[in-house]
């Protein structure tokens, strides 16, 4: 996957861009808003991670420009330290996904690869698989090797939103963001538990094992195949 | 010197000098014009009385001749305080009347008009006195004197002058004593003040300016002032509470991810316990990362209200969305969580944080419930309604509670009852929650729920026109 990072900070840029390398992925930078919009518009990448305060150009107004010349390309936006919370204004100018710093890296790293996936799969597909687990999004099932499970609402919602993101990593503040649409860090272990529960419906009973913690940044789902 | 300048420079001073330059310039002319009236007054008086005079003279001359005058003359200059009658012949020497001496040629121009002069009295005596007389010549030559001594007109005038002079200095004294009393007073207000802010300068933050419960306007200064140094004052402490909270519980945990990295490391080189100790790590600086989000939110609800989204949001979905999120887990604490709240209740708000607010008293009241020790069976209850034009959410438990000298306390930014140091949480919950019912304009309360705590927030309604 390639990535652009747009940061001013050069020790921030210089960390991002080596784990994001280490993490198995191509990663490029850009110190400000112009070198950013000039990369960026060169294309073939598949995320870009964008500060919201640079110098020479607003990462707003990079998106924008962006948006308004037709580029898709998912953008992450960063937002500075100790600015009011103005995801609602990064979201309108055409950013996908927000990111308070100080964060940690596996957070950024799961919504960068989750914006990538996204962009991919797109919202087309109705039925999600994962091994012998499957969930229809029209009708509403989730079954297992045939077999019916019943799911609340809410678990249904948490599992899709897994299965949409399948071997990926998903942190437990993008489950609270995208299945209880709150954005905030959940104090104790409130999310954990919604988990248990939904591996006990299904995975309880079964050989192997699909919903997977993945220690000090969240949860995955995934086959052995995958 | 110093005080005396300083007192010419107060603003009482310089009123009541101009108050009294004022009245006096008053007082002045308006005795002028009193005396300069009633002088016409008495004069116009005193030539009406020597005119009469003069007629009645004439009209007996023409009657019975210069004999009847003569008598006349005699008769009246005895009478008690008489006018002045002086009855000279054709070459002016005096035949009747009470006057010695008057100037010749008074006597030759007998103009009929009453003038002013000097004259000296029949008595031999020498000293010149002031009066109004009316010289005539009636037929046969003869010449006639009558006039009026001045000395009660003149009496009068001094009667003015000197009321005029008492009332003149009585403003004076009336004028320098109030600006005494008027000046000493404020002054010491004043220097009062100076000197309270001075040790409050100085490092004393519990002074404070007197208020001597007239209600005046220094009173109410002072009481203001006094509102103003207890915010700060209240501002300091739990900044200062802040600083050595942050010394305890962001120094404890960086000291002990320090010690950890640094004793795997003189341990001996096995890749299991390096991967053990980084991981710890990484959950020991997720908790900083969290304490460090929490203050910056906090610190973001209270520094930037006017940037943060305000719309009517549904406090039942509020309510709905908390109880739906914190459920699995108050099972799992053998907790009973319920929500009571009915229909649409709209709110004037952010969504997002009443949302993480009621999250964290839920999450708080759980916590303590299943931490406490005690025998349950524990319950915790979320409920919003409106309650007299206010909308209340309240969470309510039957845990341990908060001893009642407390829970002003437990508001503030890191603070943890000593009985809860033990369980997980930065103490930074409540303090969030405080900060955003601050931001929506409402109050917290914690009361007793005998057993338990009762939290309520009470804010202001939303209104679909908003």
């Amino acid at each position: 996957m390639r990535i652009l990072i747009v940061e001013d900070d050069s020790e921030t840029a210089a960390y991002l861009v080596k784990a994001l390398r280490e993490a198995g992925h191509v990663a490029d930078h850009a110190a400000d808003g112009i070198a950013g919009a000039s990369m960026a518009a060169g294309g073939g990448y598949d995320v870009l991670v964008v500060d919201r305060m640079l110098p020479s150009r607003d990462g707003i107004a990079l998106i924008e420009d962006l948006r308004a010349k037709g580029d898709q390309t998912p953008v992450l936006i960063l937002s500075a330290l100790g600015q009011v919370d103005d995801r609602v204004v990064g979201l309108r100018s055409g950013g996908d996904d927000y990111l308070p710093k100080p964060f940690a890296f596996s957070e950024l790293l799961a919504r960068v690869e989750a914006l990538a996936r996204r962009r991919k799969s797109g919202e087309a597909e109705t039925v999600y698989r994962v091994a012998n687990l499957e969930l229809d999004r029209l009708a509403h099932t989730v079954s297992r090797a045939g077999k019916i499970i019943p799911l609340q609402p809410r678990e249904f919602r948490l599992l899709e939103y897994l299965m949409k993101h399948a071997g990926q990593v998903v942190t437990r503040t993008m489950l609270l963001e995208n299945v209880w649409d709150y954005h905030f860090d959940p104090q104790t272990n409130v999310i954990d538990v919604h988990i248990s529960r939904l591996r006990a419906k299904i995975d309880k009973g079964f050989d192997e094992a699909l919903l997977h913690t993945v220690r000090g940044a969240g949860y995955m789902i995934r086959g052995g195949t995958q | 010197m110093a005080a005396r300048s300083r007192i010419f420079a107060t603003t009482a001073f310089r009123l009541s000098a101009i108050y009294l330059a004022v009245f006096t310039a008053f007082a002045v002319g308006f005795v002028f014009y009193i005396s300069y009236s009633t002088d016409r007054l008495l004069a116009a008086q005193l030539r009406e009385t020597i005119e009469a005079d003069v007629r009645g003279i004439e009209e007996q001359h023409r009657i019975g001749g210069t004999a009847a005058v003569v008598s006349a003359v005699e008769a009246r200059s005895r009478e008690p305080g008489a006018n002045l009658y002086l009855l000279a012949d054709a070459n002016g020497v005096a035949i009747a009347g009470n006057i010695a001496e008057v100037p010749r040629e008074l006597l030759r121009n007998a103009s009929g008009n009453p003038v002013i002069l000097p004259y000296t009295l029949e008595t031999g005596s020498t000293r010149e006195r002031l009066a109004m007389v009316e010289s005539v010549v009636l037929p046969g030559g003869l010449h006639m004197v009558i006039g009026r001594d001045l000395a009660e007109s003149e009496r009068f005038r001094g009667i003015i002058l000197r009321s005029l002079g008492w009332a003149v200095a009585l403003l004076a004294v009336l004028g320098i004593v109030g600006w005494i009393y008027v000046s000493r007073r404020v002054l010491s207000r004043i220097d009062q003040a100076t000197a309270a802010s001075r040790r409050i300068m100085e490092g004393d933050l519990s002074e404070r300016l007197e208020i001597a419960g007239t209600g005046d306007e220094f009173d109410r200064l002072a009481a203001s002032l006094n509102a103003m140094l207890d915010r700060i004052e209240m501002l300091l402490y739990s900044l200062k509470d802040v600083s050595d909270n942050i010394a305890h519980d962001l120094k404890t945990p960086l000291t002990r991810l320090r010690n950890r990295v640094e004793a795997t490391l003189a341990g001996p080189p096995d890749i299991a316990s390096y991967r053990a100790a980084l991981e710890s790590t990484i959950e020991e600086s997720d908790q900083l990362i969290r304490t460090f989000n929490a203050l910056l939110m906090i610190a973001r609800v209270e520094a930037g209200a006017a940037d943060i989204a305000m719309t009517v949001t549904d406090a039942t979905g509020i309510v709905r969305d908390v109880v739906e999120l914190y459920e699995p887990l108050a099972e799992e604490a053998d907790v009973e969580l319920s929500a009571a709240a009915e229909g649409p209740l709209p709110v004037r708000g952010n969504r997002e944080l009443l949302g993480q607010a009621l999250a964290n008293l839920v999450d708080n009241a759980i916590k303590h419930c299943s931490t406490s020790g005690e025998a349950g069976p524990f319950r915790v209850r979320v409920s919003a309604a409106v309650e007299d034009g206010h909308l209340v959410l309240r969470v309510d438990d039957n845990g341990p509670g908060v001893p009642e000298g407390d829970r002003e306390r437990v508001l503030q930014r890191f603070v943890r009852l000593e009985k809860s140091r033990s369980a997980p949480g930065s103490g930074l919950g409540l303090s969030l929650v405080a900060a955003v019912v601050r931001m929506h304009r409402g109050t917290i309360t914690l009361g007793d729920n005998a057993p338990g705590l009762s939290v309520s927030i009470r804010l202001p309604l939303g209104t679909e026109k908003q």
